[in-house]
């Protein structure tokens, strides 16, 4: 069918169109305020940031310690309701050099993400399930020598300054 | 269950930005379809329409927004949407309303305009994130994506000039497609290798365009299909799963969500030795790793081995089991949810041998599609056969 059919529809458009007027368009700002509740196990979380302490829920029917902490067990669907520190170090488990902003603004020094795998958390599994991986940022480090498997620990935003959020940790250091 | 046939299809440019609006793009992906089986809207029983977030379109139930054009009024009419995995699984949704016995005509509409968020559809991205425990890093699409890959490539110790064989194939193959936004029959891996880096280790050919686009097919029961058609291809499995939405409690290095959804295809379809039975595969190719990753999911390829199937040229169009011979998302463009309906529309064309100047060799009598969404998390698959 497609090599019977010589003219497809859809029109493209270029840049030019617009800078010349071809194209007409209409523009607006959406505007969305939210204010999200953290609940009860995100909420307790943050409250832990605040302290300079990552915590993990454990499952009482499974054993397993995840982070972050959630009210409900995945695997077994069983409540998850004993929420226990784990250690403020960890295993680089991957990362990017990235030089784009979220909002695609181009960049000279890269902003580094990582998946860290936190010490305390379960072990990864049979199943490729890493219980204590969270995602941030390393800094501190010439990009050019980060490596899977790194060794990191946590740098905390100084106490007075922590309002219990993820960005309580400014990023991962190498150890 | 009734067996559901695919007997007709049809599909708009992909394009960087469409004057026409989704509902324009939807109608003229459906009338083509329509036309294709010469049918009308009075013999379609049902319409299952895709798109992804609201927040491309700054519409709020875009799905019935877009209705008129997308062949909705009058109809049974839902939107489904699994993120990058809609596209695959719009036509599971047809097939459950056709096997089930509830209708015996239906039409599939996908569509996708990106180009309308502003400046960047990239920024839309971003409320995919978990808006406390992630938004707050200032993350983007391309870290999620670099991240998997720099684990896969890393694990497995692939190189990535390897891995931009598979952007060359697949753009090489688009120069075929009429409706390509990216064929490019020249690109050499070094093109791939000197483009900018964007998020190490993806630089720019690594990863498909933003785009415009629609496609739509017709499926249909048996006992109308073979009255419509001497060529019905057959929806012979479906396979749909969801892993953790804690993206990175999971080893990004393999996609257990595409094994499990092709497992479930395949039992389906009666297939046991997948990398024998399967003809023609278009595994979901947002980005180049993406492509040998779900390959990997797909049991195509042993894990960490899928690129050896573009270096000895098993994955070629002339190859033994040719690879994303449409183009794929990288060649012909990334319209999300039209991107993998797309799929599901050249395997039709390509077991018909209605492919054109993309027409694999040796009449292929089987073919598996499959897309992937939201936080890299959903598998969709779907098998077809002739």
């Amino acid at each position: 069918m497609t090599s019977r059919i010589k003219n497809f529809p859809g029109t493209s458009l270029s840049e030019k169109d617009f800078a010349d007027g071809k194209a007409l368009f209409v523009h607006d700002e959406l505007k969305a305020d939210y204010a999200w509740d953290t609940g009860v196990g995100i909420g307790a979380y943050l409250a832990s940031l605040k302290r300079g302490q990552i915590l993990g829920a454990r499952c009482d029917h499974c054993r397993k310690i995840v982070v972050p902490p959630r009210t409900v067990c995945e695997w077994c669907f069983k409540p998850m309701s004993e929420y226990v520190p784990v250690q403020d170090t960890g295993t680089v488990n991957t990362f990017s050099l990235c030089y784009v902003t979220w909002d695609v603004q181009r960049i000279t020094e890269p902003e580094i993400p990582a998946v860290i795998m936190l010490d305390g958390a379960s072990e990864l599994s049979e199943s490729s399930v890493i219980m204590g991986g969270i995602m941030h940022k390393l800094g501190e480090v010439d990009p050019k020598k980060v490596h899977i498997g790194m060794r990191v620990q946590a740098v905390w935003k100084p106490e007075s300054e922590r309002e219990g959020a993820i960005t309580d940790i400014l990023y991962f250091k190498p150890i | 269950m009734r067996k559901v046939a695919v007997i007709g299809a049809g599909m708009t440019k992909f394009v960087r930005r469409a004057l026409e609006t989704p509902k324009e793009l939807s109608w003229h992906a459906a009338k083509m379809a329509l036309d294709s089986c010469e049918l009308t809207m009075d013999d379609i029983e049902a319409t299952c329409f895709g798109t992804a977030p609201d927040a491309f379109d700054g519409v709020h139930m875009n799905g019935e927004y877009a209705s008129d054009g997308a062949a909705g009024w009058g109809k049974p009419y839902m939107r489904s949407y699994v993120g990058g995995g809609t596209g695959v699984f719009n036509p599971i949704q047809g097939w459950y309303h056709v096997a089930s016995g509830m209708f015996d005509v239906v039409m599939i509409v996908a569509e996708e305009k990106m180009s309308s968020f502003y400046p960047h559809a990239q920024a839309a991205f971003v409320t995919i994130f978990d808006h406390t425990t992630e938004r707050a890093l200032k993350p983007n699409l391309l870290w999620i994506f670099a991240l998997e890959m720099n684990r896969y490539m890393t694990t497995y110790g692939i190189k990535k000039e390897d891995i931009a064989r598979v952007s060359v194939q697949h753009k090489r193959n688009a120069a075929g497609h009429p409706c390509a936004l990216l064929g490019e029959p020249n690109i050499t891996v070094e093109d791939v290798l000197n483009s900018e880096t964007l998020a190490w280790p993806v630089q720019r050919f690594d990863v498909s365009p933003v785009s415009d686009g629609a496609v739509a097919i017709i499926l249909a029961a048996e006992h109308v299909a073979k009255r419509l058609t001497s060529k019905p291809v057959w929806i012979e499995g479906v396979g749909w799963y969801l892993d953790s939405a804690y993206w990175t409690n999971r080893d990004l290095v393999y996609p257990r969500y595409v094994e499990y959804a092709a497992k479930m295809a395949y039992d389906m379809a009666g297939i046991k030795e997948p990398r024998k039975e399967i003809h023609i595969a278009e595994p979901y190719d947002p980005f180049d790793y993406k492509a040998l990753h779900h390959l990997e999911g797909l049991q195509l390829a042993d894990r960490g081995k899928a690129v050896e199937l573009y270096i000895n040229g098993t994955a070629a169009r002339d190859g033994n089991m040719p690879v994303c011979p449409s183009g794929g998302l990288l060649g012909v463009g990334n319209p999300i949810a039209a991107a993998g309906l797309m799929k599901i529309a050249e395997l039709f064309w390509q077991l018909r041998g209605e492919a054109g100047e993309r027409q694999v060799p040796g009449q292929p009598k089987r073919g598996v599609a499959q897309a992937w969404g939201d936080l890299m998390q959903v598998g969709t698959v779907v098998v077809m056969g002739r």
